[in-house]
């Protein structure tokens, strides 16, 4: 499997893109121990006009380099917590629904249908609004909105793996039903849910830099779509406030959708010869 | 008579829909922290006891739970989204306002990005594993990474300020007093950048699925018929492949819509547009919850809508989808 998603060459601009990302996050309290909220210099400054300030600083004479680098933490931390929360809901819900059928799928799946309904963005703006918009609010509001891609998938997973033979041997062999699903079923219905959440991380950072860009984000964390939100007004005289964390998110979310690409090519085989041959 | 009684289906369903994000909003205004007479009343009001105790005794927030959900959800089907405190105004009257510019830019929106990404799909799968495919798919790739609003205040820098090609900013040209054909044209010129930055992301989407879709229906055996009967490959592309593979394609598009209708809280945000998602920022700042929840239902109306118009067209396009549920 390591051996197919490494002859991906776009996948492994992604995992460097990626690497290059985290280092730069991890790094951040060392490059810039000043922190992103410090006066260092005039405000408005163009990038490279002054020494040590690559990037220029913004409205208030900050430094954006160190600002980007900061901002990374919220990203991949927003990024990955929701995830995990999203799976958290959604692995649980499809696989009840899926491995029990009748009653329980109708109504988990009627219960997903109903979120799928509602314009995704348009809730998680009113959760953050309602809640106060906090890293734990807008986490939550994220995780909210992107389970239910998850369950479906999860759902359609486990009942096309509960009709093979090994199930059947494991109920003649006297296993519980939770118990088939724990250690049966689900194991195998892992690999397509890895790569869905891989392109979920890459969703979730677009949505919480959106939150922020509208001026819902966690007030004491400095965020890329907080960024190019304060910059927005004064777009016209300094284009580059807006310019880079724009480019920091696009680095990002691509190198995210690259590895989840190549997960998929990686782990789903059978479906890599579509399209490579006319 | 199939398709009638499935609009009839569709339609009851999507009011029970639209009656469970009532009972949400209901919950949603009495989870937030805080008195709820408050939360209704947004910033503007939390200064006015009066106010407050005129609220409350409208609402009935001190009767028990379930009448106050009664009222409140009576009011929705009523059509009442309750004041904005705020713009002085009932929020349904503030929303009827702005609702036909969010349409004209949101449907704009679709209708390019389904077209623009539907053909470069086509021209990608036809030279698949070929530079042309590869920078198309690339590009595709960078678009579908982009922030929509960064996009947004990226055209307004190079095409509006910059070049100065076009309009960055609002509706259509303040104080021209354009009537006729003159103010159609000078709408459509300051509809070009929202609508095209909106699209920008779907068609990325809407491209990258036809691609998959038309190598997938390639394959088929009846595919492999038409080259034996000697068709050009054109001729197939057009008449064969694409027609089978365009319905996944326009299904998933339709269940998009959706976020369409979120994107232009962005769009509309960034380039003035007098929209409901310009009006749920300004309400975002202004604490202005019954505004804020009120474009969220009208919102989820629209989608639902959509939907069902997507569904009837596929009914009476394809009649195998009727015959299959």
């Amino acid at each position: 499997m390591w051996k197919r998603f490494s002859s991906n060459r776009p996948a492994l601009v992604g995992v460097v893109l990626l690497i290059a990302v985290i280092a730069v996050a991890l790094l951040a309290p060392v490059l810039f121990p000043n922190g992103p909220w410090k006066m260092v210099q005039r405000p408005f400054l163009m990038p490279m006009a002054v020494d040590g300030l690559p990037l220029g600083t913004d409205t208030l004479g900050r430094d954006v380099a160190a600002q980007l680098a900061y901002g990374a933490q919220v990203s991949l931390l927003v990024g990955l917590v929701s995830t995990l929360v999203a799976l958290l809901i959604g692995v649980p819900l499809g696989a009840l629904a899926g491995f029990y059928g009748g009653y329980v799928d109708e109504g988990a799946m009627r219960f997903t249908e109903f979120f799928q309904t509602i314009p995704n963005f348009a809730l998680a703006i009113v959760l953050v609004a309602i809640f106060e918009p906090t890293l734990a609010s807008i986490t939550l509001a994220i995780a909210i909105v992107s389970w239910p891609p998850v369950a479906r998938l999860v759902r359609a997973e486990v009942m096309s793996v509960r009709r093979r033979e090994f199930v059947d041997a494991a109920r003649l062999a006297g296993l519980s039903k939770p118990r088939i699903l724990l250690t049966q079923v689900l194991p195998n219905t892992v690999s397509p849910i890895i790569v869905m959440a891989s392109l979920m991380v890459a969703t979730a950072i677009l949505l919480e830099s959106s939150l922020s860009f509208l001026g819902l984000g966690d007030p004491n964390a400095l965020s890329w779509g907080y960024m190019i939100g304060a910059a927005r007004t004064v777009i016209r005289s300094a284009w580059w406030l807006s310019f880079f964390p724009g480019l920091a998110i696009i680095i990002t979310v691509l190198a995210l959708n690259l590895i989840g690409e190549g997960l998929n090519d990686a782990l789903n085989p059978h479906l890599r010869q579509r399209g490579q041959k006319p | 008579m199939t398709v009638f009684i499935a609009i009839l289906s569709r339609t009851a369903k999507a009011l029970l829909t639209l009656l469970a994000i009532a009972v949400l909003n209901f919950f949603l205004i009495h989870a937030a922290p805080g008195d709820p007479a408050v939360v209704l009343a947004g910033e503007a009001g939390a200064a006015d006891p009066q106010m407050i105790e005129q609220l409350r005794e409208r609402f009935g927030l001190d009767q028990p739970f379930h009448v106050q959900l009664g009222k409140y959800v009576w009011g929705i089907l009523q059509l009442d989204l309750g004041y904005s405190f705020r713009q002085g105004a009932p929020v349904i009257d503030l929303i009827a306002d702005r609702l036909p510019a969010t349409l004209l830019l949101t449907l704009t929106a679709f209708v390019i990005s389904l077209v623009f990404g539907i053909a470069l799909g086509v021209a990608a799968a036809a030279r698949v594993g070929r530079a042309s495919d590869s920078a198309l798919t690339t590009l595709a790739l960078l678009f579908y990474a982009t922030p929509l609003y960064w996009a947004a205040l990226m055209a307004v820098l190079v095409f509006s300020v910059w070049l100065g090609w076009l309009p960055g900013f609002g509706y259509e040209t303040v104080g021209a007093s354009y009537s006729g054909f003159a103010r159609v044209l000078d709408i459509a010129k300051h509809l070009v950048l929202p609508a095209l930055t909106l699209g920008l992301f779907f068609m990325a989407v809407y491209m990258r699925m036809t691609r998959a879709s038309m190598l997938e229906v390639s394959t088929a055996d009846f595919v492999k018929t038409a080259k034996a009967k000697g068709l050009s490959g054109p001729a197939i592309r057009r008449r064969h492949i694409l027609r089978n593979a365009i319905l996944p394609v326009v299904t998933l598009a339709g269940l998009q819509a959706g976020q369409l209708v979120g994107g232009a809280v962005l769009t509309e945000t960034v380039f003035a547009w007098p929209g409901i998602g310009r009006l749920m920022f300004e309400s975002l700042a202004a604490r202005d919850y019954n505004t804020i929840l009120g474009v969220f239902l009208v919102s989820a109306a629209m989608v639902i809508l959509f939907n069902i118009v997507t569904d009837i067209v596929y009914r009476i396009v394809d009649p195998r989808i009727g015959a299959r549920a």
